[in-house]
């Protein structure tokens, strides 16, 4: 093609290999995800249990409030608990999370240093129940769970909330990875487009590259001026394995799995999406559109999981 | 393969809401546009006479039978206390009125509107060689005869030739003393006609005398006209008597074919026949309608007209709301807009249409503002969700209600179309409004309510479309084309507008 040749937008995003919303959902949530097994990760208390009993670890669940009437007992659930993570069975982007750091004259402290009431805590619960964060306003159930005390890699470049990594993984092989960092902006979340800072991870190696922000590429964390770049995540190899083998635990063909690390577990897998976001490739600088269809186009893929984290290193450093 | 399924489908959905379109629009003539008009004849036949006392009376009336050109839009008879038969012989039409007893002035009407129609069929003719009957001239006016008719078949060579060569030398401005003889007893041009007739028999060519009706707006007394028909050993072809130009006049009809009178009276004297002719336009579709109708088509049986027009304004707004989903799908996957709600905007717009724009965007924002505010307050009180939104939905009637009164008070009585808003999407709004406002902010909320509101204005605008409104009631199988698009649409996998600008940072190396 001579450089006289008009490129489109569309024709030059097709031509990185992008994949927009439309062909994620028409390619390969449709084809990939039957529908019966959405429930196994759009309910995070049948997932976490799916992943306890298959031996993946997550975060420990203290409890689980599913009527109205339970939140008056509430002080005697969260009795033993110094801190801990509320959150919505069937919630999405993480809204509706509430982050318990500490208690204080009977109060507790929240993420973001504010003190709440019990009786404000019973109120999100009743929230919860209620369906306000969940998909379709149904009636939902309440989590409450172990917060993780994430590891020390992170305390340079995280603001409040819980970061995490996010890994797509397509039929069981590790596709693209990211590193998602919550700013003030963002108010804790992990969610790009909330003002989260999306970090590339190289998948191959488990190194960081220069992450984005708001769609700009950035070097330093704005709140806490730690260094994006060049840091090698912990555990990589656990976190691979971890990922695929969530695949096998849902079904599902298309997922992307979030997993954090705590300083002393390690890598937790936190939860799965059935419809992840497609701004990894914007963290990762890459289309994910020729790994996903080089995968496809596969007859068959290894059934034992060190052979797909092989083919998923392979991938990598064939497409950089 | 999936693709190629959806790729089908659409076609053959297209294919027959095309076809059906074209079928409609050529066979038909229901037209593409709204506002197009079709001029319409009215021609009013009075027939009175006056009745013989005791004596049963017999109406016997040549009425016309599928005229060329034209389009038969509807047929009365107006006739109180006459009993009424149509006929149709194969060449004419007759109504035959008769009563056993009346008294006195009697006046018959036959009414007819007609709609040019350039696609009207001939009327079938049965076309076999009449029998001609020689006829007998006075002495005096044979040999004239004769020699006029010896001369005209020396310059012609058929039927069609010899008869205008004829009626040419006829009606020549200097006519030769031949013609002048067989002229001086005519004086009405009935007996013109007949003397040509007679004339062409003479030379064995088979013709007959028509009368016609010439329709010119603003006739109220008059006549039909004769005209004369030659046969050409296929068919009748038509000629002016006066004139010899072949065929009938431009906008006439033929009222009666043959020499028999047109009107004839039993039991009743002094009968007359006027004509009246008035033109008017009038709206196509219902032309159409009426003409498919008298075509006995099937597919105009399932017309959404053959339903009471109740339903069919009804049938009116709903046949929209495909076109707004549409629209809803191309915002969302070929551009990336979201709204509050998926189909809101349609709803909204829907209730648009009764208030008009301005109208509905005021009481929209007035209604939204309000019910945010009083939401605001219930959000204080920390009710569960379902009573919640129960109580948006009651503060939004009784907003709704309120905004009536008052505005009805005020002598503004747009205000009352504050009714017909969709007030279970307005509440669903007013709370998403204000989860968004309590969670990103008021910024992120107006801009999405607004965001929402200029859907709404589009999706109005498109939908309050006169033409659009037209097409979709007059041809509902447009929507079958509506879903083959977004059948489509399903299936489209290419980038929306919004990803562009996204994923702006992968471009810009």
């Amino acid at each position: 093609m001579g450089f006289w040749t008009i490129r489109f937008p569309w024709e030059r995003l097709r031509s990185l290999g992008v994949m927009g919303m439309n062909e994620r959902n028409a390619d390969f949530i449709l084809p990939y995800n039957p529908r019966r097994n959405f429930p196994l990760v759009d309910d995070k208390s049948k997932t976490k249990a799916l992943a306890s009993s298959a031996g993946i670890a997550v975060p420990k669940l203290y409890g689980v409030v599913e009527i109205e009437h339970q939140i008056e007992t509430l002080p005697e659930i969260l009795a033993p608990y110094e801190d801990f993570v509320i959150k919505p069975a069937h919630g999405s982007g993480g809204d509706g999370i509430l982050i318990v750091i500490g208690r204080q004259n009977g109060r507790y402290r929240k993420a973001n240093g504010v003190l709440a009431s019990v009786d404000e805590v019973g109120h999100h619960i009743s929230n919860i129940l209620s369906g306000l964060y969940s998909l379709g306003g149904l009636p939902d159930s309440a989590l409450i769970e172990y917060r993780v005390k994430f590891d020390p890699m992170f305390e340079t470049i995280s603001y409040q909330g819980v970061p995490d990594i996010r890994t797509i993984v397509f039929r069981g092989v590790p596709i693209l990875a990211m590193m998602r960092l919550p700013t003030r902006l963002s108010d804790g979340k992990a969610n790009l487009h909330q003002g989260a800072i999306g970090v590339g991870i190289d998948l191959a190696s488990g190194r960081t590259f220069s992450g984005v922000w708001h769609n700009t590429p950035i070097d330093q964390h704005p709140d806490t001026g730690g260094e994006l770049a060049g840091l090698d995540v912990p555990y990589w190899d656990d976190i691979l394995a971890l990922t695929a083998r969530c695949h096998d635990l849902v079904g599902l063909g298309f997922i992307g799995v979030d997993v954090v690390l705590d300083k002393d577990f390690g890598p937790l897998m936190l939860e799965i999406n059935a419809r992840p976001g497609l701004s990894i490739q914007l963290a990762n600088k890459i289309g994910i559109l020729s790994r996903l269809r080089q995968v496809e186009r596969m007859a068959e893929i290894p059934t034992a999981i060190d052979e797909r984290i092989k083919l998923a290193r392979r991938l990598a450093a064939s497409n950089p | 393969m999936r693709n190629l399924h959806v790729k089908m489908l659409a076609l053959v959905l297209v294919t027959i809401g095309v076809s059906l379109c074209w079928y409609k629009v050529t066979r038909l003539g229901l037209p593409l546009l709204p506002t197009e008009q079709a001029e319409v004849w009215t021609v009013e036949a009075r027939i009175e006479f006056k009745a013989k006392r005791d004596t049963p009376v017999k109406v016997h009336f040549s009425i016309p039978r599928s005229p060329v050109g034209y389009t038969v839009v509807d047929e009365n008879f107006v006739s109180s206390s006459y009993g009424l038969t149509t006929e149709d012989d194969g060449t004419q039409r007759f109504a035959e009125w008769a009563v056993r007893r009346v008294k006195g002035y009697q006046v018959l009407y036959y009414r007819i509107n007609l709609a040019r129609d350039p696609m009207a069929a001939l009327p079938p003719t049965i076309a076999s060689a009449p029998v001609v009957q020689i006829p007998e001239f006075p002495e005096l006016m044979r040999s004239a005869a004769q020699a006029v008719l010896d001369e005209v078949r020396s310059k012609s060579a058929d039927a069609v030739t010899f008869a205008r060569e004829l009626l040419l030398r006829l009606n020549a401005p200097t006519p030769d003393p031949n013609v002048v003889l067989l002229r001086q007893d005519i004086q009405v041009s009935e007996d013109w006609v007949r003397r040509i007739v007679n004339l062409l028999a003479a030379a064995n060519i088979p013709a007959r005398m028509t009368h016609v009706l010439i329709l010119r707006d603003g006739i109220s007394h008059g006549a039909l006209t004769p005209w004369l028909e030659v046969f050409d050993g296929t068919g009748w072809l038509p000629f002016g008597p006066e004139t010899g130009d072949a065929g009938f006049p431009k906008e006439a009809i033929v009222w009666h074919t043959g020499d028999s009178p047109v009107l004839e009276v039993s039991g009743g004297k002094h009968a007359k026949v006027e004509y009246s002719v008035r033109k008017h336009t009038q709206d196509r579709t219902l032309v159409a309608e009426q003409r498919a109708r008298q075509m006995g088509s099937r597919i105009m049986e399932f017309s959404l007209f053959s339903l009471p027009v109740q339903t069919q304004n009804v049938y009116r707004v709903l046949l929209l709301v495909p076109v707004g989903a549409f629209f809803i799908v191309f915002l969302r996957n070929v551009i990336g807009i979201k709204t509050f709600g998926t189909f809101m905007p349609v709803l909204i717009a829907l209730a648009f249409r009764e208030t008009e724009l301005l109208w509905g965007v005021t009481l929209f924002c007035v209604l939204v503002a309000s019910g945010l505010l009083i939401r605001f307050y219930l959000e204080y009180l920390k009710l569960l969700l379902v009573p919640r939104l129960a109580s948006v939905l009651i503060i939004v009637i009784l907003l709704m209600a309120a905004i009536s009164l008052f505005s009805h008070k005020l002598g503004l009585d747009r205000g009352l179309s504050i009714a017909l808003f969709p007030m279970v999407i307005l509440a669903m709004t007013i709370e998403r409004m204000s989860l968004v406002w309590e969670e990103a902010g008021p910024a992120e909320a107006l801009k999405q309510g607004f965001g929402s509101l200029l859907v709404a204005s589009l999706a109005y605008l498109i939908m309050s479309s006169k033409t659009l409104g037209h097409l979709v009631f007059v041809f509902p199988e447009i929507l079958l084309i509506v879903l083959a698009m977004t059948l489509m649409l399903g299936r489209y996998t290419g980038y929306r507008l919004i990803e562009l600008w996204r994923f702006r940072a992968a471009l810009r190396r």
